[in-house]
């Protein structure tokens, strides 16, 4: 839930992750401004779909296509959304998940992540991942992944929420924070191992 | 135009492109066309995925095989799709293999001032059965070949390529075909063993190999598993 501005932590309850339509959920790394414009975007279609009223609902498979377009579009204006984007959702019982960037490359995998998630949480999902986990199982990796970051990554916050998609809807968790060990021998004399350093 | 509204920033070191490597081969044979490409899509020094396929077929016996920018390499080949989906209203036709050829050489030229960052290989038959293959630079000057290599290893499977397919000099007059006599199952097993030694030394190509055989019959496709390193 953080939104650093440089080095700066500027804001403590940035909300990354967003119910789209009744299938998907949007979650997003990079700059706030462009990912809530993107939501904005998003409300739109969805809202259009609707009015159809036609029982069609726009699922993440579709969601995904058209936020490539609309990156892929921007990049190739030299205007991009500064935003690297990952979707997931569940229509008629297939899950998808998938990612897209602000240049427009864009994937589909069983594990995705923004930032430094790529070089952290990554190769711990390669490891650690594989079918028919259980939600709870899931919440587990994700923490474990979280808690990497958190020790880490130098722009992360201990506040993040937890969003789960089914076939019966979305719901995202109330902020919480994980909890950290800092009472490591090496943590508390850390300059026993260069003497005369800080 | 937007784009001038958008350099007006700071942002001197964004660049529109990327390069998500990976390699693409294809072998022509007298009945029949060999495309193959590795399965890993990188960026730097990361695996996004192992999984991802690089290989597109485009009408019923024409498959093209691109690597390079991800992002230009999907939007070219729904593009060209797209017009062969006309082209098929239009003509009530498939579009033989040498016309994809010439409309994806137009479609890259198209954008010659900001071009589709996408090495590609076609592969199929043409209108006599033969194989035919074409290779590609990003800006669409292209040439029909008896084989080809593009992308991060191609140059790595050039050499062994030219070695085992023994091809005649593009220099003799008159013109000598260069379709290889080899049968489909060892143009297949020639292919698996040189992704499997571009593997090896080119750190954007592995994880998998999906191997495309189009012949009379059709199109026929296989995946084998290559190093994960």
């Amino acid at each position: 839930m953080g939104g650093s501005y440089g080095s700066t932590l500027r804001y403590k309850s940035v909300q990354r992750l967003k119910p789209i339509g009744k299938h998907t959920l949007l979650g997003a790394g990079g700059e706030i401004s462009d990912f809530q414009e993107i939501v904005r975007y998003l409300d739109e279609l969805i809202l259009y779909d609707n009015m159809w009223d036609d029982g069609n609902s726009l699922g993440p498979k579709e969601v995904h296509n058209y936020l490539n377009r609309l990156m892929y579009n921007r990049r190739n204006k030299f205007n991009p959304l500064w935003n690297t984007l990952v979707l997931g959702g569940v229509k008629n019982g297939q899950k998808y998940l998938g990612t897209v960037n602000m240049i427009g490359v864009h994937y589909e995998e069983n594990h995705v992540a923004t930032g430094f998630g790529n070089h952290l949480a990554r190769p711990i999902f390669r490891d650690e991942w594989h079918e028919d986990m259980t939600f709870e199982e899931g919440v587990k990796l994700l923490e474990k992944c979280m808690l990497v970051l958190l020790y880490r990554d130098r722009s992360a916050v201990n506040k993040l929420q937890i969003a789960k998609i089914t076939e019966e809807g979305a719901t995202i968790s109330e902020p919480y924070a994980i909890k950290t060990h800092w009472e490591l021998e090496a943590f508390k004399n850390p300059a026993t191992g260069a003497v005369g350093s800080w | 135009m937007a784009a001038t509204e958008g350099i007006k920033q700071h942002h001197s070191t964004w660049s529109p492109y990327d390069n998500n490597g990976g390699t693409c081969i294809a072998i022509a044979g007298s009945n029949y066309c060999v495309i193959a490409a590795d399965t890993r899509m990188s960026t730097g020094y990361s695996i996004l995925t192992r999984d991802y396929s690089k290989i597109c077929n485009l009408a019923d016996k024409c498959v093209m095989a691109s690597s390079g920018f991800q992002a230009d390499v999907k939007a070219l080949q729904k593009n060209l799709s797209a017009r062969h989906l006309i082209y098929q209203h239009q003509h009530n036709k498939q579009m033989s293999c040498p016309a994809m050829a010439q409309l994806l050489s137009n479609t890259l030229y198209y954008k010659r001032f900001f071009p589709y960052y996408s090495f590609n290989v076609l592969g199929g038959l043409d209108n006599e059965g033969k194989g035919c293959v074409f290779t590609y630079d990003a800006v669409g000057s292209y040439e029909r070949v008896g084989y080809g290599a593009q992308g991060t290893g191609g140059t790595l499977m050039m050499p062994v390529l030219d070695n085992q397919l023994k091809s005649p000099s593009p220099l003799l007059l008159p013109a000598q075909d260069a379709t290889t006599p080899l049968s489909e199952s060892e143009a297949v097993d020639l292919v698996k063993d040189v992704f499997a030694s571009a593997a090896e030394r080119d750190i954007y190509t592995g994880d998998g190999l999906e191997i495309v055989v189009v012949n009379a019959e059709g199109v026929k496709r296989e995946f084998l598993e290559l190093r994960r390193d």
